[in-house]
Order: C-alpha cells, then sequence, then structure tokens
C-alpha cells in the first residue's frame, strides 16, 4: 500500500482559559481533542460537525497558524516540523482559503500582485511571478486584462473568492484546505466556484481539505467524509456511505437535519434536541451521550474509539464495538 | 365557500431608494405583495436583492432623511408610509414585529432577557409587573427554553445561540402580534438547531394565526415554512405563487437556475453542477430591460429592452418574464435533457 499523502496522528490542541482579572483560571477549551485521520493524494475530505467541534481549529493546526498541544503530522511519511521535514517546506505544499473572502486580501495589493506576492517571497522571479499570477486569474475565470489591476473592493464576493483560491494555487501546492470557503457565497455563485474547484482539482492534482457546515455541498463535493463531535471524530467512510448508511447516532442525526425541498415531506421532528455542549467540560464517556437517544450505562463511562464498520468506514460509537457492553453491539470482541 | 378575507398586509408597488450615496440606490423597485391572515409568505433571494429592505420599510426603520420611500404599504388597511409617530409606536412590536439573524441586535445586552419581555409588555398593556414577569415566563415556557424561571434572569451573552433566538422569539411574541417579519431567523445557527427553530416557528405560527413574512437565501427553508414563496431578484419580485408550484414548476428562469443547483442528493457527486453564469447586478446601474437578462440563457433583444411586467401562469402564481413561453417545461424533465 502507499504511504498517504498525509497523516494526522492523535492531534491535540487545548486553549488556555483568560477569565477577568486574575488572568488564567486553569481550564482548558478542548477545541481539539485527540484527532487521527489519512487523506489519500487526489482525494477531497469533507469535514462537517456542528459550530465549535473544532473544524477550523484542526485547519489551523494543519497550517501550523497554532502549535498543537501535542501528535504529529506526517507529509508523505515524513514528521512535518522535524529534520525531515522543516514547516517551511510543508507549508509550499499545503494552503488554505477561507470563508471571508474581503479580510484574506490586502486591500492596497491589487490583484495581480496579492496573486503574485507570496512566490516572490519564495524566491520566484517577480516576472515569472506575474505571469503566473495573470495565467491563475484566466484559470480561475476572471479575464486577466480586465481584472488584474483591480482593487479587493472592486470586485465582488465571488470574484474575490476566486482570486484567493488563485493566491493559494499560486505557489503550487498539493493540498488545499478549504474552510468554509463558498458558504459566504451566493447560491448561483456558490456553483460556479465548486464547479472550479473541480476542474482544478484535475488539472493541477490537487487534493483537499473541505471543510463545511452545508451539507449538501460536502455530499457533492467529497469523495470522503470526517464528521466532528466535541474536538472528535465521531465517524469517517466514504460520502455515500455515511449518507445513505451511517453508523454514528450523531452522523444520522447531523444529516437528518437536511432540509428535504418537498413542501410534502417536510421535517415534522427535529432529529435532535439541544445546543451543543461546551468544549470546556465535555461530558465523559462518549460526548454525545447527552443528545443519543441510544445512550446506555456504559456510554456514561467509557468514551467509544474509531471501530471499523468495513475496510473504509469507522465509527465511534458503542454500538459498533462489538463487546462494547451496549446491548445493541455485538456480543463478543471480534 | 369563504368569501375572501382583505388581506392583513397590502404592499402596493412599493419602491425604496437610498439617496445617501454618489448615485442613488433602488433597492426594492415596485414590489407588490399580500399577506393573508394566518398566512405564511418566504421572501427568496439572495444577497442584496432587497429582501431585509422590504422588511424594514414595513416598519419603516429607515433612516427618512436619506431615504425615498413611494407606492403603498397598508398594515389592516391603514398606510403606514403615512402614520405618525404615534401609530408607529402602536404598530412596531404590538401589531406589526420582527425577529433578526442575530438576536444580539434585537435585545439590550445590558438588561436580562426577563426585564425586556417585561419592558415591552408593560410599555404596550396596562399591566402590573407581576402580571408582565407571569406573561414573560408563560413565554420562555412556550418556546421552549429550558429552567425558564432560572433562565428569565439570564443576559443574552450567557445564553447559547439556539436559546437566544428562542428568547428573541419570546421578545417578538409578547405583545401578541398579528404580524410577523423574520429576518433569516436561522441562518446562523447550525443545521441541527435550524430544525428545532423552524418547527417552533410553525407550530407558534399555527397555534397563534400569525401572518408571516419569513426571509431567507435557502429555498430548503422557503420549503420548510411557507404557504407561498416569492422570489426577488434586484428589488423585484420576479416570481411569487403557491409553494407546489412555485418549486414543481418554476417558470422564472433565475428561480429554475437556483433550484436546480439544490437537491441533487448523491446523483450529482462530483459532475458539474448546473450554474447561473455572472453575479447578480450593482443597483446603482441596472440594465434597462429585465434584471436578470445578462445571465439569462433565454434572453432576446425584448428582455434587453423593456422591464417585463407580472404574467399570471398559473392559479395565483405569477412571473415577472417575457420568456415564459419557453419555461413550460418540468424542471426534472428539463434537467435531463441539459
Ligand atoms: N484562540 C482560541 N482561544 C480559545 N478558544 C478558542 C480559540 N479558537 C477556537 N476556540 C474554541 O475552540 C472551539 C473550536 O473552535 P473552531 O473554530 O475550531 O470550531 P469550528 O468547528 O470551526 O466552528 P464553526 O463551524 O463555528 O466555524 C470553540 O469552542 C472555540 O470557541
Ligand atoms: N441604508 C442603506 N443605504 C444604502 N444602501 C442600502 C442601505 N440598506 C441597504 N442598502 C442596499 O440595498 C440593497 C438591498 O439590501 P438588503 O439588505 O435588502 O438585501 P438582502 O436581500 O436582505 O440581502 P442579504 O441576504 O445580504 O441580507 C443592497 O444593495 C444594499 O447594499
Ligand atoms: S456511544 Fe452511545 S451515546 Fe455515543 S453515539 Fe453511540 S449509542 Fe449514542
Ligand atoms: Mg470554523
Ligand atoms: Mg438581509
Amino acid at each position: 500500500m502507499t504511504a498517504p499523502l498525509l497523516e494526522v496522528d492523535t492531534l491535540v490542541k487545548h486553549f488556555p482559559i483568560a477569565s477577568g482579572l486574575l488572568g488564567r483560571s486553569g481550564g482548558v477549551v478542548r477545541a481539539v481533542d485527540g484527532i487521527s485521520f489519512k487523506l489519500a493524494a487526489g482525494e477531497t475530505l469533507g469535514i462537517v460537525g456542528e459550530s465549535g467541534c473544532g473544524k477550523s481549529t484542526t485547519a489551523r493546526l494543519l497550517m501550523h497558524l497554532i502549535t498543537p498541544s501535542s501528535g504529529t503530522v506526517r507529509f508523505e511519511g515524513k514528521t512535518v516540523g522535524t529534520r525531515e521535514l522543516p514547516y517551511k517546506e510543508f507549508l509550499r505544499q499545503v494552503q488554505m482559503v477561507f470563508q471571508d473572502s474581503y479580510a484574506s486580501l490586502n486591500p492596497r495589493l491589487t490583484v495581480e500582485e496579492s496573486i503574485a506576492f507570496a512566490p516572490t517571497v519564495h524566491g520566484v522571479s517577480r516576472s515569472e511571478a506575474i505571469s503566473r499570477a495573470r495565467s491563475l486569474l484566466d484559470r480561475v475565470g476572471l479575464e486577466p486584462q480586465r481584472f488584474a489591476g483591480r482593487y479587493p473592493h472592486e470586485l465582488s464576493g465571488g470574484q474575490r473568492q476566486r482570486i484567493n483560491i488563485a493566491r493559494a494555487l499560486a505557489l503550487q501546492p498539493r493540498i488545499l484546505i478549504l474552510d468554509e470557503a463558498v458558504s459566504a457565497l451566493d447560491k448561483s455563485v456558490e456553483a460556479q466556484v465548486l464547479n472550479l474547484l473541480l476542474d482544478l482539482k484535475d488539472e493541477f492534482g490537487l487534493t483537499y481539505i473541505f471543510i463545511s457546515h452545508d451539507l449538501e455541498v460536502v455530499r457533492f463535493i467529497a469523495s470522503r467524509v470526517l464528521v466532528m463531535y466535541l474536538g472528535k471524530v465521531a465517524e469517517v467512510g466514504p460520502t455515500e456511505d455515511l449518507y445513505t448508511a451511517s453508523r454514528h447516532p450523531y452522523t444520522t442525526a447531523l444529516l437528518g437535519s437536511l432540509l428535504s425541498m418537498d413542501p410534502d415531506k417536510r421535517t415534522d421532528k427535529a432529529p435532535l434536541a439541544g445546543d451543543p455542549p461546551n468544549p470546556i467540560s465535555p461530558p465523559p464517556g462518549c460526548r454525545f451521550h447527552t443528545r443519543c437517544v441510544f445512550a446506555e450505562g456504559v456510554c456514561k463511562s467509557v468514551a467509544p474509539g474509531l471501530a471499523g464498520v468495513s475496510a473504509t468506514h469507522e465509527a465511534a460509537c458503542h454500538m459498533v464495538i462489538p463487546g462494547s457492553g451496549h446491548s445493541k453491539a455485538e456480543g463478543r470482541a471480534a | 365557500m369563504t368569501i375572501k378575507e382583505r388581506p392583513i398586509l397590502e404592499i402596493k408597488n412599493l419602491s425604496v431608494t437610498f439617496t445617501a450615496g454618489r448615485k442613488p440606490v433602488r433597492a426594492v423597485d415596485g414590489v407588490d405583495l399580500s399577506v393573508a391572515r394566518g398566512e405564511v409568505v418566504a421572501l427568496l433571494g439572495e444577497s442584496g436583492s432587497g429582501k431585509s429592505v422590504t422588511l424594514r420599510t414595513i416598519l419603516r426603520l429607515h433612516n427618512e432623511r436619506r431615504t425615498k420611500m413611494e407606492g403603498s404599504l397598508l398594515v389592516r388597511g391603514s398606510d403606514v408610509l403615512k402614520m405618525k409617530t404615534r401609530e408607529l409606536g402602536d404598530l412596531r412590536g404590538r401589531t406589526v414585529s420582527m425577529i433578526f439573524q442575530e438576536p444580539m441586535l434585537a435585545m439590550d445586552p445590558v438588561y436580562s432577557v426577563g426585564q425586556q419581555i417585561i419592558e415591552v409588555i408593560r410599555k404596550h398593556e396596562p399591566v402590573s409587573y407581576e402580571e408582565a414577569r407571569k406573561r414573560a415566563l408563560h413565554l420562555f415556557e412556550r418556546v421552549r427554553i429550558p429552567s425558564p424561571e432560572r433562565r428569565l434572569d439570564a443576559y443574552p451573552h450567557e445564553m447559547s445561540g439556539g436559546m437566544r433566538q428562542r428568547a428573541m422569539i419570546a421578545l417578538a411574541l409578547a405583545c401578541k402580534p398579528e404580524i410577523l417579519l423574520a429576518d433569516e431567523p436561522t441562518t446562523a445557527l447550525d443545521a441541527t438547531v435550524q430544525v428545532q427553530i423552524l418547527l417552533l416557528l410553525r407550530e407558534l405560527q399555527h397555534e397563534l394565526g400569525l401572518s408571516v413574512i419569513f426571509v431567507t437565501h435557502d429555498i430548503g427553508v422557503a420549503v420548510e415554512v411557507a404557504d407561498r414563496i416569492a422570489v426577488m431578484y434586484a428589488g423585484r419580485i420576479v416570481e411569487i405563487g403557491p409553494v407546489r408550484s412555485v418549486i414543481r414548476t418554476p417558470r422564472h428562469p433565475y428561480t429554475r437556475g437556483l433550484l436546480s443547483t439544490r437537491g441533487h442528493g448523491g446523483r450529482l457527486s462530483g459532475k458539474r453542477l448546473p450554474a447561473i453564469p455572472g453575479s447578480p447586478p450593482d443597483l446603482a446601474n441596472l440594465p434597462p430591460g429585465c434584471a436578470f437578462a445578462p445571465r439569462c440563457a433565454l434572453a432576446d433583444d425584448r428582455c434587453r429592452a423593456q422591464a417585463p411586467s407580472p404574467t399570471t401562469v398559473d392559479e395565483g402564481h405569477v412571473v415577472r418574464c417575457l420568456r415564459t413561453d419557453a419555461t413550460t417545461q418540468s424542471l426534472a424533465a428539463a434537467d435531463v435533457s441539459a
């Protein structure tokens, strides 16, 4: 088997809580609490979950915008941030596009200069960087003659997001992390940008991590989906397996909140009650047990690890762990 | 047969122009919309299409020195655009109340939620503090806030997103309004919480017989709550009709485009989505004819020359498009042939 492109191993990020005049209270926000996953070259991994479950923190950890409390990331088998693969080299391979298309562009740089900036910093000659910028503009569907000299405020949201994508591609990365990158766009413009992402992926052989709260968009774009709940992975597997045969009750409830688009099949019961609990003091045992209709004694005390449902599909629920003691689990450990 | 009652809200040929900038911006351009007693109309459209401006005009919330409002806006027969300050005060919060995407905008951060509800009730009705507090508690129970007694004393920032939304709904319903204006009240919420709030609003609307205008950019949400859907584009209602008719046989090319980007389930995974080209127009520089013409595959010279007037395509289903002859095919069939 070939090594995965990216391998995330037990990544943890706890933010200390600053409280009032006395500074630290000693507590932490368990934003990301031991997540592991692999990313194969050429795939699109969707990451979904409710607000605050740690999606953006995961992305920012991968981009080394924040330092992990613990855990490792390997790229093509080499441990990131060691002599094997220093951050600077790794960060050429991974780029990120954020939700807020405006805030991520420098208002004083023209579109062309914005795209050419990172390559020149990395030693590409100015003329080469500019010509690369122009060809990227063309690739993201913005005529270079019309758009190269414009400033961010002279563009629509969809156009700005295309610039952000072009800018992220300027260093010719292997992995693109898209954190709610289309969420602020109007539906009609969102479809254009999603199509663009599909085209660019083929053309440049990219691998995507696509973070979104829009479950319909994720179903469209992702080949595999990872569901997070309170800083942990609840379930991961091929997109259609999850959407049609989820095994974690949280995934089922989350996907159950997709609206039907059919006036004769309106939702008559909320699939999940309450808001997600606070990552400062997550519930013991399975973090989902406070909202889970299947929760039993074991769920309240023992945290379930990820267990294989099939060769490619895993869920962290006592119901899929043989011998866990849950009445719906198979009797004995395999 | 029932005798047709006069609509509780009648908006006729409403235009709203902001005059502060270099060029006047006509954000609402000739909107006609009636809402019957107990009816829910979803106002659907993209960012900047004029949904919020339309709602805010119903309560006259604009800065009037910089805003020109034309047409008429009748609530139970009296024109809001002609109301004096005093009448407006009675209208706001009592006959008509509003909920927003961001509850923090509707609430005062320095008072507890309970105090704010009590104050609203006592502003409009001659009741004692105790009586008002009892009603506030009852409202909290009604919107299903857990431990309502204790939560009455909570400040807005001490509540979770979903709970704040419930509290804002309680505040909006405090004086038993007849018309509820909802401006994307579930847009900022997680899908799981959005469903809870949609169900709550639907239940309250039903029980209280409220008339609702529900603004959203999400067709799925519109389908969940609405009796009728009105689609807005560049300040105009381009299509309006009963929810089933609009969803199943949309006749405006814009509505058709929007619908074809949604609801594919897994069928389109990894394939290109049908997309509307271009982006919404600049309201300060609207094209002369149909505002959608520059993005429309069906546009011809007539479309670029004259703004389409309303055409009735089916019972209660009205479209502003000159090419409805070319949109008779059901969307599913058109999708396959595309
Ligand atoms: N710098 C920080 N300091 C303290 N807490 C933080 C910090 N950044 C994030 N958090 C907390 O960590 C948790 C996870 O946040 P994160 O932004 O990763 O969530 P998310 O899944 O991206 O949510 P959303 O869908 O709202 O974007 C949240 O509780 C958040 O408040
Ligand atoms: N006070 C104002 N002065 C000038 N222009 C305004 C003002 N308020 C709104 N506009 C403009 O009017 C247009 C319609 O705005 P409106 O807020 O109604 O859009 P919307 O349909 O609610 O969009 P969104 O989905 O983004 O909330 C926009 O182009 C907006 O920039
Ligand atoms: S482990 Fe228990 S509580 Fe957690 S999801 Fe499974 S059944 Fe529900
Ligand atoms: Mg985030
Ligand atoms: Mg709005």
